[in-house]
């Protein structure tokens, strides 16, 4: 499709103003004549605080950002090219592009010369005559700019409806046939002037403009009219309400006749229907200019409504208002906005003989186009989701009128297919599954979700039961890898032919290759992350796409083992006895390991959130809906900067209630006990009894400077005769969420259920970090006058580790169990263990301390069979017990 | 009057090109720099005996070849139009004043630039005169330069700038002077990180336009970074295309960062939104370890093929790592496709 007769204008991003697009906003608090908060931040040289003014705009809506530096005792062109190059750096704000603003030619040609992108000029006029008004507008063609052009020549300012359309008509006929000007790129503002001044003659102002518009428009369809909409309630300044309803009325009827872009408080613009009645109606007497005693009415009332208004949605939101009902469903769905879905969706369903036709009229037109944009990567996954809930919340409500209708008539709807989904038995880890689950949903699969903890049996007469045309099996924590593997050898033994479908951040190609895949070769397929599952999901329903997307998948499994069987010896592991001679061996003769100040167990039952907050971690929290970039970076990055901050303004604006109103209940349980290294243990007392702790060494074959590490290295052994300690710890975040999740889930609203999961997570991880500085700096006390920032502390600056069974330093989750005991983390921190050692709830971390300060962390690694069979023999296993829990690290095939 | 009104330098040629640009798609040059490596130059190479005594090292300036070893770069010139390349980049990509004043060879701008366009016209010339029926055209450089007019260098200031738009314009135009001086066919802005850098190319040009009293068809090539599909100023392609479509350009394209097959999604973004003519002439594939660009001629043939097939392009060439053997490929490639038809309501630049 080529480029159409529209204006296209471009910051990073583009923005074309045609004939179907909505009102333009244009941000105006940019504009030191127009704000004078702006105005007092660029006299005192805050420059940064005026870039976030002009951020704020672009949040809430503003699609060009107007700039004007005119104010007499600045240097408005240096104030002009200094905070145009310093918004030029900031990508969301530079995605929108820019109108230079100025009645000083001299002012508008330094700020062209600032504009990468496609900018518009405000303003030029006849004002000084027709040589200097080509001169400017020759020198914009040059600078590849659009212009607004006012209704201004030699005589003055147009005020009637005839003035206008005269200067306008004369202008635009200079500026297309004496110099080629695309009209396109024309924007009248033919002077929006103010009403309810007290002055007759001011009384047809709005409607004068109104009118001239309306002619503009008709005249030059190609053209654009716009204008500064603040000018229109002067009058009232003082009293927001009443202005903000002046603009609003008056834009419901200027964008009626053909005012397509306007200068406007972007968030600062209440909703035509949502305006108090009898106020509108004043108003509205007023702008329309309907009788003569308008603005004495007005007057009248305005005083009521004195305590400045706090709508914040903008005049973008009233003009989508005013589209057909099918597209604004269409809006509300690719927008994420639910607040109109209620009323919309019954004014479709009101419209069609079947209740169904909503559904699979508008509704699922609307999620297409979720869908495409999805698919074409202009849509991030946490609007999918948003989009999600609106499209859920249209659904219940009309559930109770298809229930009717099929009692009646029988009729049922059509899904592209129907999965049965279930994170693993022993494992509770469900954010990624459930965000999967939302996005099959989008794209019209019904998603039977069993939840966590799900057996395979379970998951297979689900199967059975629902006539799933595919099963997904999700976990986290290693392991569910078995248990997928076992889930894959019921459904063959079962006689199943079904896809399964493989996820979750523990799972891999070659996990998938290697262990699950041959044990149900029908069809199973790893799924990499939710923005994958759409793809395979569809695939695996096609007929026409299915045998290839398998043979394909197929194909590439067996060369996954292929490769596997072929990978050689390239690295070697050492022997166990190697290994062990390379440990790293500390000098135990000249250090003291410091004495805890409080042994034993200290349980800490409420911890107030608010402590936390200061402390949390916010990748992880982008990195769980898939958008991937460092906290802060993330929230500017090019690509997912704007949706990477729209999400964190939900989140924070959940996390405020979950601290406000008391959610989550944060516990802490903390012990230290008296430890000696006995080989690759750690023998502890506890209650005069001795209990150990089980460790793995890495056997990588290693130079002789860098050690073959086991965590057991980091205490002191029993031949030293040194008494040292370790410190062990279980956390969670998570307590009393259930009822929340609960009530979003009633609510349709999986985006807010996902977001609280996430940020249970992290206060959780939080809740680590700050028990770990406790530790360090009160609780062992070996660090006491530690002072290290948020960052140092994500950067892991300290003394000291807090590894956690499972996680790579100690990869045996059954370790858990001594921990938890030794700790009576159930009953002291309220945290369970699963029967496949995840903790419940899943907020949740536990761990141990380590304090030697050459203590660090690492990666265990692949395993001997030997090694794996002196750890059975040391935790009292049989061989293939060991092997099952530490399938993940095995380095042989085992029998 | 717009510089659009403004008559054609040399109408007659710029007839030939219309013409030959409506019956198939031409073919551009590979790089320039990596041929010049297979030469293996050292420093007096690039002295010749002219600049001998000059007070700074000049090897690594090859621009500056094409006063002091003429004979290479007319060599490598002829070796692409025997390939098949129907228009030759003249080698002035870093001829700009700010560029050479890493050389302190800023006084030479002028030279560089006549003497890079007349060495190409003559190897032009020499081949139409070979072979009447294929024109050779001359498509005059103009390069990124080294500076950002939209990005500061300096993290901790964003506000600042190593340059500005009128910097860039006064550098460009005297380029600009000096390729049309010295016979250019075409002038071409190329290798765009920085989109303001290349408005005040243009603006430059349309400067140079209007003293002179005739202009010559303009070629704009944008170049994506990175799989991001932005520039490094950070537009996205169909923000460059709205940003520069103000010159009215006989053609828009991309080049250089990317090869082919990841370059393919910008171009069908291009193919969409232009108005006027596509070219697109990427590197051979993407850097490997040791910074080579390792794509085959026929495997770059076979992803430009597939442009031409789709109907993407209108002009094809070679970036980073390509040399005759790959544009002797690529121009077999598109032999016989149709070009990409422009759109309808268009009155192109001619």
């Amino acid at each position: 499709m080529p480029i159409r007769r529209a204006l296209h204008l471009s910051g990073l991003e583009p923005l074309v103003i045609d004939s179907d697009a909505l009102f333009v906003n244009v941000g105006e608090r940019t504009n030191v004549t127009g704000s004078a908060q702006f105005k007092k931040l660029i006299k005192e040289d805050r420059y940064d605080e005026a870039v976030e003014v002009a951020r704020q705009q672009v949040a809430n809506g503003a699609q060009i950002l107007d700039v004007n530096m005119d104010e007499g005792l600045l240097d408005a062109e240096a104030a002009m090219v200094r905070f145009l190059n310093l918004i030029a750096s900031e990508p969301d704000i530079a995605r929108i592009p820019v109108m230079v603003d100025s009645s000083k030619w001299s002012v508008i040609e330094a700020g062209l010369q600032c504009l990468q992108g496609k900018g518009v000029v405000n303003s030029i006029s006849l004002k000084e005559g027709e040589e200097p008004f080509l001169e400017q507008a020759r020198k914009i063609l040059q600078y590849g700019a659009a212009t607004v052009v006012m209704a201004f020549d030699e005589k003055g300012q147009a005020d009637s409806i005839a003035r206008r359309l005269e200067i306008c008509e004369r202008s635009y006929r200079l500026l297309t046939e004496k110099i080629g000007f695309p009209p396109e790129d024309i924007i009248f503002d033919s002077n929006i002037f103010p009403v309810a001044t007290g002055i007759d003659e001011h009384a047809d102002n709005a409607v004068n403009f109104i009118e001239a518009a309306r002619e503009l428009r008709r005249r030059y369809p190609h053209s654009h009219v716009s204008g500064g909409v603040s000018n229109v309630s002067f009058s009232f300044r003082g009293n927001n309400t009443v202005r903000e309803a002046i603009h609003c009325v008056f834009l419901y009827h200027a964008i009626k006749a053909g005012m397509n872009m306007g200068i406007v408080n972007a968030g600062g613009m209440p909703i035509y229907d949502d305006l108090d009645a009898d106020l509108r109606e004043r108003v509205e007497d007023v702008v329309l200019n309907r009788r003569a005693d308008a603005t004495e009415r007005l007057m009248e009332i305005a005083e009521r409504f004195k305590k400045g208004s706090k709508e914040k949605d903008s005049g973008a939101v009233l003009a989508w208002r005013e589209l057909p009902v099918r597209k604004r469903l269409e809006h509300a769905l690719v927008h994420g906005i639910d607040q109109f879905v209620i009323e919309d969706t019954e004014e479709v369903r009101q419209s069609v003989t079947r209740t169904l036709d909503v559904i699979e009229g508008p509704l699922m037109d609307g999620m297409n186009v979720v869908g495409d944009l999805f698919g074409a990567g202009k849509m991030f996954l946490p609007q999918v989701v948003k989009s999600a809930r609106v499209m859920k919340k249209a659904v219940a409500w009309l559930l109770p009128f298809m229930e009717e209708e099929k009692k009646r008539s029988g009729d049922v709807s059509r899904s592209n297919g129907k999965i049965v989904m279930a994170t693993v038995k022993g494992d509770v880890h469900d954010i990624g599954k459930n965000i999967v689950g939302v996005v099959l949903a989008c794209n019209n699969f019904e998603v039977i979700d069993l939840g966590v903890m799900v057996p395979a049996q379970k998951i297979l007469d689900a199967a059975i039961a629902e006539k799933a045309d595919m099963i997904g099996v999700s976990g986290l924590i290693t392991p569910s890898l078995e248990e997928m593997a076992h889930v894959a050898k019921e459904m063959a033994r079962q006689d199943f032919h079904i896809p399964l479908l493989i996820g979750g951040a523990t799972t891999s190609r070659a996990h998938t290759a290697l262990k699950i895949e041959p044990n149900y070769p029908s069809a199973c397929v790893w799924v990499k992350d939710a923005s994958r599952a759409v793809g395979v999901a569809q695939s695996l329903v096609s007929k026409e796409l299915v045998d290839d997307f398998l043979a394909k998948v197929r194909a590439d499994y067996s060369e996954v083992r292929e490769r596997h069987r072929n990978r050689g010896s390239g690295k070697r592991l050492v022997s166990l006895e190697a290994a062990r001679a390379n440990a790293s061996r500390l000098d135990w003769s000249n250090y003291t390991p410091p004495t805890p100040r409080k042994p034993g167990i200290s349980v800490f039952d409420d911890i107030p959130l608010a402590e936390l907050l200061p402390v949390i971690d916010w990748t992880p929290f982008f990195q769980a809906w898939e958008l991937h970039g460092h906290y802060p970076a993330i929230l500017t990055d090019p690509v997912v900067g704007a949706q990477a901050s729209e999400l964190f303004g939900d989140a924070k604006a959940i996390l405020e209630r979950v601290v406000a109103e008391r959610w989550l209940k944060a516990k802490a349980v903390v012990g230290f006990w008296p430890a000696t290294r006995i080989g690759d243990d750690i023998e502890i007392q506890h209650q005069g009894e001795a209990i150990r702790l089980h460790h793995l060494r890495q056997q990588a074959d290693k130079p002789v400077e860098r050690p073959n590490l086991c965590l057991a290295d980091f205490i002191a052994p029993r031949e030293s005769g040194v008494t040292d300690w370790i410190g062990g710890f279980a956390v969670t975040a998570g307590l009393g969420i259930e009822p929340h999740l609960e009530r979003f889930r009633q609510d349709n609203d999986d985006y807010s259920a996902i977001i609280l999961k996430a940020l249970a997570d992290r206060l959780a991880e939080a809740l680590a970090e700050y028990m770990h500085r406790k530790v360090r700096t009160e609780l062992w006390g070996y660090a006491a006058g530690e002072t290290l920032d948020n960052e140092a502390l994500i950067a892991e600056a300290y003394r000291g580790i807090r590894p956690a069974p499972g996680y790579p330093a100690c990869v045996d989750h059954t370790e858990k169990a001594t921990l938890f005991r030794i700790l009576e983390a159930t009953r002291n921190a309220g945290v369970e263990l699963t029967e496949g050692f995840a903790m419940y709830p899943a907020a949740a971390v536990s761990g141990w301390y380590f304090s030697h300060p050459v203590s660090q962390y690492f990666v265990t690694g692949r395993l001997s069979r030997e090694q794996v069979a002196d750890y059975a023999k040391r935790k009292g296993w049989e061989l293939q017990e060991a092997e099952r829990w530490l399938a993940p690290n095995l380095d042989y095939d085992p029998e | 009057m717009s510089h659009n009104a403004l008559p054609w330098s040399n109408p007659a040629r710029v007839q030939m090109l219309t013409n030959a640009l409506a019956r198939r798609i031409l073919v551009i040059d590979g790089a320039m720099g990596t041929m010049v490596q297979g030469y293996r130059l050292e420093e007096a190479d690039y002295r010749g005996g002219r600049f001998a005594t000059h007070g700074h090292d000049l090897k690594g300036n090859n621009d500056l070849l094409s006063l002091t070893r003429p004979d290479v770069i007319a060599e490598i010139h002829r070796a692409y139009l025997d390939a098949g390349a129907d228009l030759l980049e003249t080698n002035t990509f870093n001829s700009t004043a700010i560029s050479q004043a890493d050389y302190r060879l800023e006084s030479l701008v002028g030279e560089l630039n006549r003497e890079g366009a007349r060495l190409a016209r003559a190897c032009c010339d020499a081949a139409e005169a070979a072979t009447p029926d294929k024109p050779r055209f001359v498509i005059g450089v103009l390069g990124p330069t080294s500076r950002t007019a939209s990005i500061s260098p300096n993290v901790n200031d964003p506000g600042f700038r190593n340059t500005s738009f009128d910097e860039l314009r006064i550098n460009y135009r005297e380029a600009a002077e000096g390729l049309i001086d010295g016979g250019a066919d075409i002038l071409m802005v190329e290798t765009i990180f920085d989109t303001l850098n290349a408005k005040a190319a243009l603006f430059a040009i349309d400067e140079v336009f209007r003293a002179r009293g005739s202009r010559l068809p303009v070629m704009i090539s944008g170049t994506i970074t990175d799989r991001s599909g932005r520039t490094l100023s950070g537009q996205t392609t169909e923000a460059f295309y709205i940003s520069i479509a103000h010159a009215r350009p006989l053609a828009v394209g991309l080049n250089c960062a990317l090869g082919a097959k990841e370059l393919r999604e910008y171009v069908d973004t291009l193919a969409r939104v232009a108005n006027c003519h596509v070219s697109a002439h990427p590197n051979a594939g993407l850097p490997n370890a040791f910074a080579e660009y390792d794509e085959t001629p026929a495997e770059m043939a076979a992803l430009i093929g597939e442009f031409a097939r789709s109907g993407l392009v209108n002009l094809v060439g070679g970036c980073c790592g390509t040399t005759p053997a790959h544009i002797a490929a690529i121009a077999a490639a598109v032999d016989g496709v149709a070009p990409r038809a422009l759109p309808q309501d268009h009155a192109v630049a001619a």
